[in-house]
C-alpha cells in the first residue's frame, strides 16, 4: 500500500492515521456511557490497522523511479476491491430484508436484526458501500485518463479511499447498534457526517488539482459528471446533516429543520441523492467506458451539454415531487412536478446519446457481455427516468405514493442502470488496471448479465403489481360508498410478490458473486498483457469524444 | 447555447466548478427559503402542546428502531386516506417534529392518529408478537422492548437540545424531564402528578406496559404511539374538504 510513498509521505501518513486514532480515543471516552463509545472503539481499531499496514513497510525502501512517468492506480485497485465487498454485503442484506417481508421470523426476535434496523444497511451498503466505492475508484481512473496526468496527491487519494469506508463502516454498525438520525439515505449521525465532509473536501481539492494539472486543453464531459457529483452532494450533505448533538457524549443528535421544513430539506436531498450520487457520478462513468468499450467516440457533443445542464439545473427542483398531498405548501409541490417533467429532456438526451454512441458497433454489443451490460444500463437509465418524471406527476402519484412501485422504480434504476453500468465498467477497468490481457471468464460476465437482467425484471415486475394492486385496494370503493378493503386485506395480497421480490434479489445477489470470483480469478490467474506503451502520462493517449 | 462559449468554459476548472454551483442552487434556494418567511407555510395552533419526556423517549425508539421505513404519519388529501385514516395532517403537527417522521412507504398502515384508538393493552400485545393479535401481520416482533430499561437519567440533555432549536421546553421540564418520565409512567405517584401539571391534564398518565415498578422502553413508545395525533386538534378545525383521489371518479 505505502510501497510508492516517500519516507516523508509515511510519515504524514501515519502522523494522520494517529490523529483519527486520538479522535477514536476522545469519541470513547466522551461518550463511555452512550452507543457513542462503541464507535470509538470502531474508529480506533479501523485508525489500528491502518497504522499497522503503515508500520509494516516504513522503512522499505524508497521509490526511486519518476513517479510522475506513471499513473497512480493502487488505490483505484483497493478501491475496486472494497466495492465488491460492499455489493455482496448490500446485496445481501438486500436479500434479507426482502425475506423479512414475506417471513418476518427471519429476524430471529434480535434488535439489531429486524426490519428497521437492517433496511437501512442495506441502502447504505449498495449506495455508498459499493456506488460510492465505485465511484472513488472509477473517478481517479478517468479523471487521469482524460487529463493525461498523474493524481495530485500522494497520499491524500489513500485518505479519500479509507476515510470513505470508515464512514461507511460507522453507518452500517450504528444502524445496527440502534443509532440513525431516521433521515433516509442520510441515516448516519453527526459525528460520521462531520468526518464525511473532511474526508469529502479533500476528496474535491484531489480532483480539481489533478484536473489543474492536466495536459488537455478541455475537460473531458465525464469529468463534468464527476465534478458535479463531488460538488453538489457536498452541498446536500452539509445542508440536510446540519444537527445540534444532545451532547458531546451522546451519539444522539436533533436536526436543525422541524417538520414541514425539514421534510423538504430532506427529500431535496434525498431526490438529489438520486440525482447526483447515483446519476451523475455513473454517467461520468458512461461517458468513459462504454466509448472506450464500444471504441466509438461520444454521438454528440451538443446532446452532451444539453443533457449535463439540464440534469444540473432542473433536478435541484424536483425533491418536493416526493411530497404530493402532504402538508408541504402546494406551490412547492407544482414546481417539483413540472421541473420532473421537463427533466426527462435531459435524461433521455444522455440515454440517446449513450444507445447511438452504440451505431456501428451493435455487432460488439452482441458479442461482448461487457459492453451489453453497458447498452442495457442505458436502456434501463431511460426507462426509469420516464417512469420517474410519470410518478411526479401528480394524479399519478396519489396512486404511486406510499406503495412498492416507488420501490420498484428505485430499483429499476439502482439495479438496472447503476448496478450495471458499473458492472459494465469494472469489467472493462479491471483488465487494464492489473495489466491483464483480458477478464478471466468471458462465459461467466454471459452468465453475470442474464443473472442480472433476469434478477432486475422479477424485482421490478412484482414490485409494479404490487404496488399498483395496493394502491387501488386502497382507494376501492363499494357500492355503498364504504372503502371495500381493510389495511390487511392490502397486506395480505402482497405476499407472493414479496417472495418474487426476494428471489429477483437473489439472482442479482448471485451475479454480483459470480462478477467477484472472475475478478478475482483475473487477478490471480490470466496472463500479463504486454505493456501498453500508450497507459502513462501526458502522452497520446485517444481521448475518447474529442 | 453556443458552443464556442461552452468550449471556452470547458477550459477552466475553477469556471465550470462556479457555473456548477450556481445552476445546481437555484432551485434549493426558491424551493426552502420561502417555507420560513411565508406565514401560510405552517397553520396556527395555539393549544398545541410538547412531548413528554417520556413520549420524546418514545419517538426516539420510533426513530432508532426505523419504524419510519414501513409506517408514514402523513394523510394526504385524499377522501380514501381520510375516511380510513383521519383528517389530513397539516404542516403544525409536526412543528416540533424534529426529524420529521413522515415517511414514504407504507408496508404497514399510517400512524399520525393512532393515537387512542387501541388500549395500551392492544399495543403491548401487538408489539410483543404482532401476529398474535394481527394474524396476517408481517411486522416485526419488539418483545425485548419490555425487557429493557427505559435510558431517563439524560432525558434533561435531550430537552435543553429541544430547547436550543427552539422548542418551547419551560426551565421546569427541562429539570424534572427524567421524574416526569417516571411519573408518567406509573400512575398515583407523587410523580405523576408533576406531570399533568406540566404538560396539562389531557396527559396521559398510564401503566402503559402494565407494570409500574420499572419503567421500560415499551412504556416510552407506546406513550407516544398513544399521543400522536394529539398534541393538538387543529386538524378536527374548519379545514378543507378532502381531494378524490383523481383516477377514481365513482
Amino acid at each position: 500500500m505505502i510501497a510508492k510513498l516517500t519516507s516523508s509521505e509515511r510519515q504524514n501518513a501515519l502522523v494522520l492515521a494517529v490523529i483519527v486514532a486520538l479522535a477514536g480515543a476522545a469519541m470513547a471516552i466522551l461518550g463511555r456511557s452512550d452507543v457513542l463509545g462503541v464507535h470509538g472503539l470502531i474508529v480506533m481499531i479501523f485508525a489500528g490497522v491502518v497504522i499497522y499496514l503503515i508500520m509494516a513497510s516504513f522503512y522499505e525502501p524508497e521509490p526511486t523511479e519518476d513517479r510522475e512517468a506513471s499513473y497512480y492506480d493502487d488505490p483505484i485497485k483497493a478501491g475496486i476491491v472494497l466495492a465488491m465487498v460492499w455489493a455482496v454485503f448490500g446485496m445481501f442484506m438486500g436479500v434479507w430484508v426482502a425475506a423479512q417481508l414475506a417471513w418476518p421470523d427471519l429476524a430471529f426476535d434480535g434488535a439489531w436484526s429486524s426490519f428497521g434496523r437492517l433496511r437501512p444497511t442495506h441502502t447504505t451498503g449498495v449506495i455508498f458501500g459499493f456506488g460510492g466505492n465505485a465511484l472513488i475508484a472509477t473517478s481517479f481512473h478517468v479523471v487521469q485518463r482524460t487529463s493525461r496526468a498523474r493524481l495530485a496527491g500522494q497520499v491524500s487519494p489513500w485518505f479519500v479511499l479509507l476515510g470513505f469506508n470508515l464512514f461507511c463502516v460507522l453507518a452500517v454498525s450504528g444502524y445496527l447498534l440502534g443509532v440513525t438520525q431516521s433521515k433516509e439515505y442520510a441515516e448516519a449521525e453527526w459525528y460520521a457526517d462531520l468526518w464525511l465532509v473532511i474526508v469529502w473536501v479533500t476528496y474535491f481539492i484531489l480532483y480539481i488539482a489533478t484536473i489543474a494539472r492536466r495536459k488537455e486543453p478541455h475537460i473531458y464531459v465525464a469529468n463534468w459528471y464527476f465534478m458535479a457529483f463531488i460538488l453538489v452532494v457536498a452541498i446536500l450533505h452539509i445542508v440536510n446533516n446540519l444537527a445540534l448533538p444532545v451532547s458531546w457524549g451522546h451519539a444522539k443528535s436533533y436536526t436543525i429543520w422541524p417538520g414541514v421544513q425539514d421534510a423538504m430539506v430532506q427529500w431535496w436531498y434525498g431526490h438529489n441523492a438520486v440525482a447526483f450520487f447515483l446519476t451523475a457520478g455513473f454517467l461520468g462513468m458512461l461517458y468513459y467506458y462504454l466509448p472506450v468499450r464500444a471504441q466509438r467516440p461520444i454521438f454528440s457533443y451538443r446532446l452532451s451539454i444539453l443533457s449535463f445542464w439540464g440534469i444540473t439545473f432542473f433536478y435541484m427542483w424536483a425533491g418536493s415531487h416526493h411530497l404530493h398531498y402532504t402538508a408541504l405548501p402546494h406551490w412547492v409541490q407544482t414546481l417539483g412536478m413540472t421541473f420532473s417533467v421537463m427533466l426527462l429532456v435531459p435524461s433521455w438526451a444522455s440515454a440517446g446519446n449513450a444507445l447511438l454512441t452504440l451505431n456501428g458497433a451493435w455487432h460488439r454489443v452482441r458479442d461482448d457481455a461487457t459492453l451489453r451490460f453497458m447498452m442495457a444500463a442505458a436502456v434501463f437509465y431511460g426507462l426509469s427516468t420516464f417512469e420517474g418524471s410519470f410518478m411526479a406527476i401528480r394524479p399519478v402519484n396519489a396512486l404511486s405514493h406510499y406503495t412498492d412501485w416507488t420501490v420498484g422504480h428505485v430499483h429499476a434504476g439502482a439495479l438496472g442502470w447503476v448496478a450495471l453500468i458499473t458492472f459494465g465498467s469494472l469489467y472493462t477497468l479491471v483488465p487494464v488496471l492489473w495489466k491483464r490481457e483480458r477478464m478471466y471468464s468471458a462465459a461467466l460476465i454471459e452468465v453475470h448479465f442474464w443473472l442480472a437482467i433476469a434478477g432486475t425484471l422479477i424485482y421490478v415486475f412484482a414490485m409494479w403489481n404490487s404496488g399498483i394492486i395496493q394502491g387501488l385496494m386502497w382507494r376501492t370503493y363499494t357500492e355503498e360508498g364504504a372503502l371495500a378493503y381493510s389495511f390487511v386485506d392490502s397486506l395480505v395480497a402482497m405476499y407472493p410478490y414479496y417472495i418474487a421480490r426476494a428471489f429477483g434479489g437473489l439472482l442479482f445477489l448471485i451475479g454480483a458473486v459470480v462478477a467477484c470470483y472472475n475478478i478475482w480469478m483475473t487477478v490471480r490467474a490470466v496472463p500479463a498483457a504486454a505493456p501498453r506503451a500508450t497507459d502513462i502520462p501526458a502522452t497520446t493517449v485517444a481521448v475518447p469524444g474529442e | 447555447m453556443s458552443d464556442t462559449v461552452h468550449r471556452k468554459l470547458e477550459r477552466s476548472a475553477i469556471g465550470f466548478v462556479i457555473a456548477i454551483i450556481a445552476a445546481a442552487s437555484v432551485g434549493g434556494i426558491v424551493e426552502i427559503a420561502p417555507l420560513f418567511t411565508i406565514d401560510e407555510t405552517v397553520e396556527q395552533a395555539p393549544d398545541m402542546r410538547v412531548y413528554t419526556p417520556l413520549e420524546l423517549a418514545g419517538r426516539n425508539i420510533y426513530v432508532r428502531e426505523g419504524c419510519y421505513a414501513c409506517h408514514s404519519q402523513m394523510i394526504r388529501t385524499l377522501r380514501d386516506e381520510v375516511e380510513r385514516y383521519g383528517p389530513f395532517s397539516l404542516a403544525v403537527e409536526s412543528q416540533y417534529d424534529r426529524p420529521m417522521l413522515w415517511g414514504s412507504k407504507r408496508t404497514g398502515p399510517d400512524l399520525a392518529r393512532i393515537g387512542g384508538k387501541y388500549s395500551d393493552f392492544w399495543h403491548v400485545a401487538h408489539l410483543n408478537n404482532p401476529r398474535d393479535v394481527v394474524p396476517e401481520s408481517n411486522m416485526p416482533a419488539y418483545a425485548w422492548l419490555a425487557r429493557t430499561p427505559l435510558k431517563t437519567d439524560d432525558l434533561s440533555d435531550h430537552l435543553a437540545a429541544q430547547r436550543a432549536l427552539g422548542v418551547p421546553y419551560t426551565d421546569e421540564m427541562i429539570e424534572n424531564a427524567a421524574r416526569d418520565a417516571y411519573g408518567q409512567a406509573t400512575p398515583d405517584t407523587d410523580y405523576a402528578a408533576g406531570v399533568t401539571e406540566r404538560y396539562g391534564e389531557a396527559t396521559q398518565v398510564s401503566a402503559f406496559d402494565g407494570v409500574t415498578t420499572k419503567v421500560t422502553e415499551m412504556d416510552a413508545l407506546v406513550a407516544y404511539l398513544q399521543v400522536l395525533g394529539r398534541l393538538t386538534d387543529a386538524a378536527y378545525r374548519e379545514t378543507a374538504a378532502a381531494e378524490e383521489a383523481p383516477a377514481s371518479q365513482e
